[in-house]
């Protein structure tokens, strides 16, 4: 069955949505904490990372939150960044903080698998990634990799990725480690379609615009969209 | 490749960029690496600088901004299409060609490196598509016009502040997105390595000019370098041959609401290990500056190295210091600066070397409706 995680940018409300997320059938919460130029990512994260950090979401207020999310469900939670909090922190106490919180890992957007091998984290690879960064990548990444499956940058998107099934492919061949896709899957269709490539699905943009929207019952019905939609794949291929 | 010391200027720089990105800058640096001793490239280069811009641009003394003193300008507001970021663009977009890439993308500022890559672009025959801060279109529309006049695409960014930073932003997401088909031709020494190091390149001609020309004017190397910094490229273009000429100080004059170097912290922001105006979690904030160019909260990451080493320093100039040295230099020599520019003879006039060279990194006629408000 494959694992479904969901990102959620993290606000004062971070607790409560990953409650209705994992309810829904959320297997894995990423919680964004916000930065002031997010390089990856589109308009809706982008505008939602804004909006936090002028309601103070700063890395003080994200720990906090993540503690509390940490109360609130049992599922891994990873908290998603970029360098320059970790730069201003420290990139070992902000890992440390961040576990003591109750982080199970950490996804940091602009740090490549070279840099900074001290933090322990879960590594992004690309269509554009060659084979010998690709197992790198697989040899180091903390418990699965982060398949972005297209040049570009988050967001919903009218199709699955046509790059996709060759990345997973390639990140096969050099890796054990389970694959989780992310990067331009929105529907509960596109989610099921990845589902059957990969061992994980990353849904980011489009929770954070049905949590901003409708709060924590919408995004609990989407959830549970998305959940039915890979399970009936699972059960697609076991019968 | 990827990560090595080469990428860094002592603590600084590096390539902190989505995964997406590393091997097209591992693409970048091979292809400059081998382009840049090719026999063919050089001429083409150097056809395209002296038939095409202009270059060598003189250094003029400008006896009347002080008579007691010798302060020559590096004019680069006498290149082709008005600035020094023409000697960036046509060779990055040569490079590019190299590379076989058929589309560029850019940001810019104040505008003059939107219209040195629409200029180049046009030359080379590439597809060009600007992104530029819907604040700095507002305040540089002769800069705009010009852009689309050259057959430049010119996209507006709407978010944040509307300034270089945001445009700077929008560029990199664009390049991730088409990055197989796409070169980013970014107009300052800021960004993933080897970013800064290509730029400070191409921009170096600027310094070896000035020091042959000086060298002949006055028989002796001057006792200051000044130029503005934003991201730093006309600086770090005019400092490059004077390195090593320990008796020559090197002045880098920031935007008082824009001192990275002066109040800045260590973050990473576009790509690179930086200073920049910041919080204590490492969030960016806006900058300020009448001047558009300068008008960017980060800086190009050599510059923080020459800080941190004591070989260059930085001082700020305010607005007002900086309108009333772009009156000054308009009346006393006949020269309309860019309002960046204005703050490095706004510098060289608040001290007392006896021979100076000042960089003059562009004219200021898409100003004249800011200097006007």
């Amino acid at each position: 069955m494959s694992t479904l995680v969901v990102y959620l940018v993290c606000t004062r409300d971070t607790a409560e949505l990953a409650r209705a997320a994992v309810d829904g059938g959320a297997d894995v919460i990423e919680i964004g904490f916000p930065f002031s130029d997010p390089l990856a990512d589109g308009p809706i994260i982008r505008e939602a990372t804004h909006t936090a950090l002028e309601q103070g979401m700063g890395t003080r207020a994200c720990l906090e939150a993540l503690a509390e999310t940490r109360s609130a469900v049992d599922v891994p939670l990873v908290p998603m960044t970029y360098a320059s909090l970790l730069e201003a922190r420290g990139y070992e106490r902000f890992a440390a903080d961040a576990r003591d919180a109750g982080a199970s890992s950490l996804i940091v957007a602009d740090l490549p698998v070279d840099l900074h091998p001290e933090v322990k984290r879960v590594h992004l690879v690309a269509p554009t990634t060659p084979a010998e960064r690709l197992a790198d990548a697989g040899r180091t990444t903390d418990g699965w990799l982060y398949l972005v499956s297209r040049t570009g940058i988050t967001g919903p998107r009218a199709e699955v990725s046509e790059q996709l099934p060759a990345l997973a492919a390639r990140a096969r061949e050099v890796t054990q480690v389970p694959l989780y896709a992310g990067f331009g899957i929105s529907s509960p269709e596109q989610a099921a379609e990845v589902a059957a490539l990969v061992d994980g699905v990353i849904v980011g943009s489009a929770a954070v615009e049905r949590a901003g929207r409708g709060g924590p019952g919408a995004l609990n019905e989407y959830v549970a969209s998305l959940r039915s939609a890979i399970d009936e794949v699972a059960l697609g291929s076991r019968a | 490749m990827s990560v090595t010391a080469e990428s860094f200027f002592g603590a600084y720089g590096g390539r902190y960029v989505p995964e997406v990105l590393v091997p097209a800058l591992d693409e970048l640096e091979r292809g400059w690496a081998e382009v840049r001793g090719d026999a063919t490239f050089r001429r083409e280069l150097e056809d395209a600088l002296t038939t095409y811009a202009g270059r060598p641009t003189p250094i003029s003394r400008a006896a009347g901004l002080d008579p007691t003193r010798r302060i020559y300008l590096k004019r680069e507001d006498l290149c082709h299409t008005g600035a020094h970021k023409i000697n960036n663009a046509l060779g990055q977009a040569l490079l590019a060609r190299f590379l076989g890439k058929r589309r560029i993308v850019a940001e810019t500022g104040a505008g003059q490196h939107g219209v040195a890559v629409a200029a180049a672009c046009a030359r080379v025959g590439l597809e060009c598509e600007i992104y530029m801060g819907a604040t700095d279109v507002e305040r540089q529309r002769p800069n705009v016009e010009r852009i689309e006049l050259l057959g430049g695409k010119l996209r507006p960014v709407e978010h944040g502040a509307g300034t270089l930073r945001e445009a700077i932003s929008e560029a990199i997401r664009d390049w991730v997105a088409n990055v197989e088909t796409t070169h980013y031709l970014i107009g300052s020494c800021v960004g993933p390595h080897p970013y800064p190091k290509l730029v400070a390149e191409l921009q170096s001609v600027i310094g070896r000019e000035a020091r042959g020309q000086i060298l002949e004017a006055e028989g002796r190397l001057p006792d200051a370098v000044i130029a503005c910094v934003g991201g730093g490229s006309n600086a770090i273009g005019l400092f490059e041959a004077f390195l090593g000429d320990e008796g020559v100080e090197l002045i880098g004059v920031e935007a008082a609401g824009a001192a990275s170097l002066g109040e800045g912290r260590p973050v990473v922001l576009h790509g690179a290990r930086t200073l920049a105006l910041a919080d204590d979690d490492g969030q960016v904030e806006d900058a300020h500056s009448v001047a558009a160019g300068l008008d960017y909260p980060g800086v190009g990451p050599q510059h923080a190295e020459l800080r941190d080493s004591g070989r260059a320093s930085y001082i700020t100039v305010d607005d007002e210091q900086a309108l009333s040295a772009f009156r000054f230099l308009s009346r006393s020599e006949g020269i309309i600066p860019a309002l960046e520019s204005a703050h490095a003879v706004a510098a060289a006039l608040q001290r007392d070397d006896e021979l100076v060279v000042v960089g003059l990194s562009g004219r200021g006629d898409k100003d004249l409706g800011v200097v006007a408000r």
